[in-house]
């Protein structure tokens, strides 16, 4: 008895050339990812009120590295602004936008559905309606106050809540579950908690313009304090996404082939959606609901760059956070002293970006 | 005398609460083709996932000796891989990152596709005759084509028991031919097991070395083709009316209409 291939190089059959390689992340992709990183965080800490010259901008960031002490020619006060102010805005801007469309291109591939957006399960409505309880019974003076409970810690522990209620409803009927009932489970909870949120609002009208300027995103701080938070789920989130990419284009041919290959396709799965989901309520606590980022950046990078999860999770990091930086340079700048909502400026840049990449994929693919 | 490649005793499978197979047996040797035959919903795709460790079952299931809940999924899936009756045909996948895929139980977790993994998916693609569609995205392929891509898939799994489930059903009666011929020879070449589902009898009996007749969930007759392609039989299990005929390789199942069926033209009355 004889298998049909062998686990060895057996001559290479006819036809069989150097370029023939799997799916997989082309170096030229990944120092596109790189330099967008890199161009949104020079324009992140350039532009603002205060211009800073890009140079003398890059002469700073590289003094951050240990044992390099070059004179940019700013002065002590611009070198604060850079250090203390734009650039940990900038690298919130990397960190959040990185964390939505990781953990979107990872949702989209555990549903194998391409509406999945990181708040598939509820994480919006959680974060929202705890944010929402802390801000009105905050406001009115009710029993909340008095209590540590600060707005990103309410959105992050409601966030999760709403995750893991969503968990638990999907996962009540044993063995039929399945990813399409974990989904309904997410819709019921988000219309519940969403409901909730709105008798709130009702009940607290005083309340509303807080509450929906939190809603609306944004990524305003003051230090390195949110970095710092959001850093560990950033990682730990990138880590367990990033090494299951291969596995995620398994589980797109079905769960039994799956399995049948070898794979636990609901334990990847049920990972998978822990590590995006922590790393999405992450996100949230720190910057609010910023939209669009999370389903729109996946999807650009799989009509531009290849559909194999090996390419679309690294780049999906890479250029969700360039381009959340990028688009928070805009909201604070287009209107300034005023800021935009930056869940706003999203939407209104990405959209027609997408509309582009969709045009010019079709023209590429025929 | 080695172990049978799969051995089925009393099998009960429940999908949703309802009996789906009900005591089932089957043996098949090494080397041998079983094809199961039954009527709509007589439990046959739910017979090939049991053997391939797709479902929780009742009973016992064994592959080539070894009891299948003691074999790890890894393992399981290098000795044996299914062919599902309309696999998924992921959006954007070429031809070569699909049949890569079956090099799954091979790559450690969390890992990658070594240079040796990436040789034994050209092998197979060379084999089969897919090298020129390598670089081609699987759903631009014809039925025909994306069949073959479906077992070189399989096949780049190493396993020996290959359990296709209605492999041809969306094939042109060449493409037919092409895919069983195709299977037909890598068995011989390479002594693998085979075990199929198929709807198309004729063409069952002329590639099974045994049938299985399924019917409501168990074993209604077993054996070779003529033994098990009569006319009694399948009009018993199958409500067909069907006349069979001695072919060179196997009973050619022909079907007719029943003789209770009105003759000619109905007449329209003019006017």
């Amino acid at each position: 008895m004889r298998q049909v291939v062998t686990n060895r190089p057996s001559g290479q059959p006819e036809g069989r050339s150097a370029a023939a390689r799997p799916a997989g992340l082309r170096p030229g992709w990944l120092v596109a990812g790189l330099a967008a990183v890199l161009a949104a965080l020079v324009a992140g800490v350039s532009l603002g009120p205060i211009s800073l010259p890009p140079g003398s901008v890059a002469v700073e960031l590289l003094n951050l590295l240990p044992g390099v002490g070059l004179d940019s020619g700013l002065t002590e006060r611009e070198v604060a602004i850079i250090t203390e102010l734009r650039l940990p805005r900038a690298v919130l801007g990397l960190l959040v936008g990185g964390l939505l469309a990781l953990a979107g291109g990872a949702y989209q591939g555990v549903f194998r559905n391409p509406l999945a957006d990181p708040y598939l399960l509820g994480v919006a409505a959680g974060a929202g309606f705890a944010v929402t309880v802390v801000i009105t019974a905050g406001g009115v003076g009710g029993a909340l106050t008095g209590l540590p409970v600060t707005i990103p810690l309410a959105a992050f522990v409601g966030a999760i809540g709403a995750v893991t209620l969503t968990y638990l409803l999907g996962s009540a009927g044993g063995r039929s579950r399945s990813p399409a009932t974990l989904i309904l489970a997410g819709v019921a909870v988000s219309a519940f908690l969403s409901a909730g949120q709105t008798y709130l609002l009702q009940r607290n009208s005083d309340s509303i313009q807080q509450v929906y300027a939190w809603l609306l995103g944004r990524l305003a701080t003051a230090g390195w304090h949110d970095v710092r938070l959001v850093l560990p789920y950033f990682l730990l989130t990138a880590v367990v996404v990033l090494l299951h990419r291969r596995e995620l284009d398994v589980l797109s041919v079905g769960d039994d082939e799956a399995t049948s290959l070898g794979l636990h396709p609901q334990r990847s799965r049920y990972l998978l959606i822990a590590a995006a989901s922590l790393g999405t309520a992450a996100a949230v606590s720190a910057s609010g609901l910023i939209g669009f980022v999370g389903i729109i950046v996946p999807h650009a990078v799989r009509l531009l760059a290849g559909s194999s999860y090996r390419v679309i999770l690294p780049l999906s990091m890479l250029f969700g956070g360039a381009f959340l930086a990028l688009t928070d340079v805009v909201a604070r700048t287009a209107a300034a002293p005023e800021e935009i909502p930056i869940g706003v400026v999203t939407a209104l840049l990405g959209g027609p970006f997408f509309v582009l990449v969709l045009r010019s994929a079709r023209r590429v693919l025929g | 005398m080695s172990a049978p490649a799969v051995a089925v005793r009393d099998l009960r499978v429940r999908l949703a609460g309802v009996p789906v197979l009900t005591g089932v047996d089957l043996s098949v040797a090494t080397g041998e083709w079983v094809t199961v035959i039954g009527p709509n919903g007589a439990g046959k795709s739910t017979l090939l996932r049991a053997v391939g460790g797709l479902l929780p079952t009742g009973g016992a299931v064994s592959l080539f000796g070894t009891p299948i809940q003691q074999l790890r999924r890894r393992d399981r899936a290098r000795v044996v891989a299914t062919v599902a009756q309309s696999p998924v045909v992921p959006a954007g996948m070429s031809v070569l990152d699909y049949v890569l895929l079956g090099r799954t139980p091979y790559i450690a977790p969390l890992g990658r596709e070594s240079t040796a993994d990436l040789a034994a998916a050209h092998d197979v693609l060379g084999r089969l005759d897919l090298t020129g569609f390598r670089d081609r995205e699987l759903a631009t392929l014809s039925g025909g084509e994306r069949q073959r891509v479906f077992l070189a898939r399989a096949f780049a799994q190493g396993a020996t028991l290959l359990l296709l489930d209605e492999p041809t059903s969306a094939l042109d009666i060449g493409h037919q031919q092409d895919v069983l011929e195709l299977v037909d020879q890598l068995r011989r070449a390479h002594g693998l097991t085979v075990v199929a589902t198929m709807h198309d009898l004729s063409i069952a009996g002329e590639y099974a070395d045994r049938m299985v007749l399924l019917a409501d969930g168990q074993v209604a007759a077993a054996g070779s083709p003529r033994e098990v392609l009569t006319t009694e039989l399948l009009a018993r299990h199958y409500r067909a009316t069907v006349k069979v005929i001695d072919g060179e390789r196997g009973p050619l199942v022909v079907p007719v209409r029943p003789a209770s069926a009105p003759d000619g033209v109905p007449k329209v009355r003019a006017g």
